[in-house]
């Protein structure tokens, strides 16, 4: 087997073995639930993933594309009769295709350019679902409807556990093959230097578009599947704390590892639940903690396990 | 003409709060190339320590005093505690380790605060001045005074001094300010210092104006960086050019054509900008070495 194909198996057999060991060690509903919740903001990070850890490139403004997928999940059946799953791949779609109409600008910015104008995009996404109360509901949010699929009602939190698991898992067997295509190879040489890769003939606008999209997608996917679950949206979903929380999973899991997006995802999706104890020290506490993490461990903690126990071995 | 005379002192006055903070921004990033997110929690903490010293019965001064040391010395330990330790860090997580800041400066300032709107007496009382038909308060002057007071005091500082002098060649160059003998790690420090005061200064001349809670740091942290960015990052007068004419883009677009998407247009604007020119209104053209 070849190192990308070994580490393909490798990471699969890990989440497929943590997906199946959840039920049977935490098998309460709000254990459930807590874990659906981790693997629906891992498949979003999953995608972040990709675009910064393997194509260099930020993000600051993901959580609007979840917006886009979540509202239009809900909106959809409110406001045009539609089916929620249907409603939902169109929102996935409509992520994309904004994606697609804004990446190429976007793109051409380096550095802290990028920054700001991917942070613009995402504000504007969260300001447009806040305002626009008549149709979106406003700050205070909005019902969404119950999946129904072959006559049957899509409840509890088992069922949503290994649905939303299950796309846990396909999102990440697409993202580790694309890692091991040439399109992975090229975005890690233009994440490297630009130049270089165009020097050899790799086409540099149009491969950070494509992860761009994918990113978005995914991000889209995961909102929609977060507002089926959740059956409730607010425009937090699309918030500027919300895109800082995925970004901060993607580094604090170790930026170029699939693996490191979901561990990512975990550690902020289930911390935030454990500081409530703390009531009103919860945010500075998790301040806190997010410096402490970036500075003690900088490369994250996939790297830096893997590292690690590399040294040990050899020693 | 009265409204537009009263627009244009409306954006102005934000506008300047807003080339603060860029300002803030900017000195920073010269000194260490982080962006530095927590920059808008300076300005909270500004109005905020204000109000409180004052409810505690110092008098204004006194109490605007306070509050510009509390600002520098949250700025100086975030430097020493954050900033410091994660040296080498890339750019992404040294956004993260700011932002991370900010939350936890923010939970602390609720603690120690309350989640209530508060307010500051004007400097020179309520009564707005005539001007063209238009009315303006007093406080907009000090707000526009003080920026302005500012912006001349850091120009002498960074000009006619050894230590700012020590700062330029920092920012121009870390490695060969070492070698001259210059203490990059004291000029850093001294940027988040100097940064700070600015911020808290700016919190404490708004406040009477806008209000202030221990949230308002956010939205100013992102519309100042994305005025610095308007300008071209790590120019002063870019930064402070970007932040009169967000403040008045803003302003103008509230009052003409919908107060809804006020906070938006700093946004667009800076999108429609970097879709034209990727490097801000006055940033250098990018020549990349191979």
């Amino acid at each position: 087997m070849s190192p990308g194909a070994r580490n393909k198996v490798a990471v699969l057999s890990f989440l497929l073995l943590v997906l199946l060991l959840v039920p049977i060690l935490l098998p309460s509903a709000f254990h459930l639930r807590v874990a659906a919740l981790v693997w629906i903001s891992a498949t979003a990070a999953l995608g972040l993933a990709l675009l910064m850890g393997l194509a260099g490139q930020v993000s600051l403004g993901h959580a609007g594309f979840v917006g886009i997928g979540a509202y239009a999940t809900a909106l959809g059946p409110k406001h045009l009769g539609l089916d929620p799953l249907a409603s939902m791949a169109l929102g996935t779609l409509a992520a994309g295709l904004l994606a697609l109409l804004v990446g190429r600008p976007i793109l051409r910015l380096k550095g802290h350019y990028l920054a700001v104008a991917t942070l613009g995009l995402g504000i504007l996404v969260h300001l447009v679902l806040v305002s626009e109360v008549a149709i979106t509901g406003g700050p205070d949010g909005i019902q969404v409807p119950r999946l129904e699929l072959f006559g049957r009602r899509l409840v509890g939190p088992e069922l949503w556990y290994w649905i939303t698991g299950i796309v846990l898992l396909l999102a990440a067997w697409v993202a580790l093959n694309l890692e091991d295509s040439s399109t992975g190879r090229a975005l890690r040489g233009l994440h490297d230097s630009e130049i270089a890769a165009s020097v050899v003939g790799v086409d540099v606008a149009r491969h950070k578009l494509v992860v761009f999209v994918i990113a978005a997608v995914y991000a889209a996917l995961a909102g929609g599947l977060f507002a089926l679950f959740n059956r409730f949206v607010t425009p937090d979903v699309a918030g500027f704390l919300r895109s800082i929380e995925l970004v901060t999973m993607v580094v604090i899991g170790g930026m170029g590892s699939i693996a490191g997006a979901v561990v990512g995802a975990a550690l902020l999706t289930v911390l935030p639940q454990a500081l409530t104890l703390f009531h009103e020290y919860e945010h500075a506490l998790l301040g806190l903690l997010i410096i402490i993490f970036m500075v003690f461990l900088r490369q994250g903690i996939v790297p830096g396990l893997a590292g690690f126990l590399a040294r040990r071995r050899s020693a | 003409m009265a409204e537009l005379v009263q627009l244009f002192f409306a954006g102005l006055t934000t506008g300047a709060v807003y080339a603060l903070v860029a300002l803030g921004f900017t000195l920073i990033f010269q000194a260490s190339e982080v962006v530095n997110f927590a920059q808008g929690e300076f300005v909270m903490l500004g109005g905020m320590v204000t109000v409180f010293a004052m409810k505690a019965g110092l008098p204004l001064p006194a109490a605007a005093l306070l509050a510009v040391l509390v600002a520098v010395a949250t700025g100086v330990l975030l430097h020493r505690l954050a900033i410091e330790p994660a040296k080498g860090a890339t750019v992404v997580t040294l956004i993260i380790v700011t932002i991370g800041a900010s939350i936890l400066i923010r939970g602390l300032a609720q603690i120690a605060f309350d989640k209530q709107f508060h307010a500051l007496p004007a400097f020179t009382g309520d009564e707005p001045l005539r001007v063209l038909g238009a009315a303006i308060l007093p406080q907009s002057l000090w707000v526009l005074g003080g920026a302005a007071a500012i912006v001349f005091g850091l120009w002498l500082f960074m000009e006619r001094t050894l230590l700012g002098k020590a700062v330029r060649a920092t920012a121009a160059n870390r490695l060969a300010a070492e070698l001259v003998g210059i203490d990059t790690r004291l000029v850093l420090a001294l940027a988040f210092a100097v940064s700070a005061a600015i911020g808290a200064v700016g919190g404490i001349l708004v406040t009477p104006i806008t209000l202030t809670s221990y949230a308002v740091g956010t939205l100013l942290a992102l519309k100042g960086f994305a005025a610095a960015m308007l300008g071209g990052i790590g120019n002063p007068v870019g930064a402070v050019a970007g932040g009169l004419l967000l403040g008045l883009l803003e302003a103008f677009a509230a009052g003409r054509i919908s107060s809804t998407y006020k906070d938006g247009v700093a946004f667009i604007v800076i999108l429609l900008v970097l879709f034209v020119l990727p490097r801000g209104l006055f940033g250098r053209r990018a020549v990349e070495r191979v």
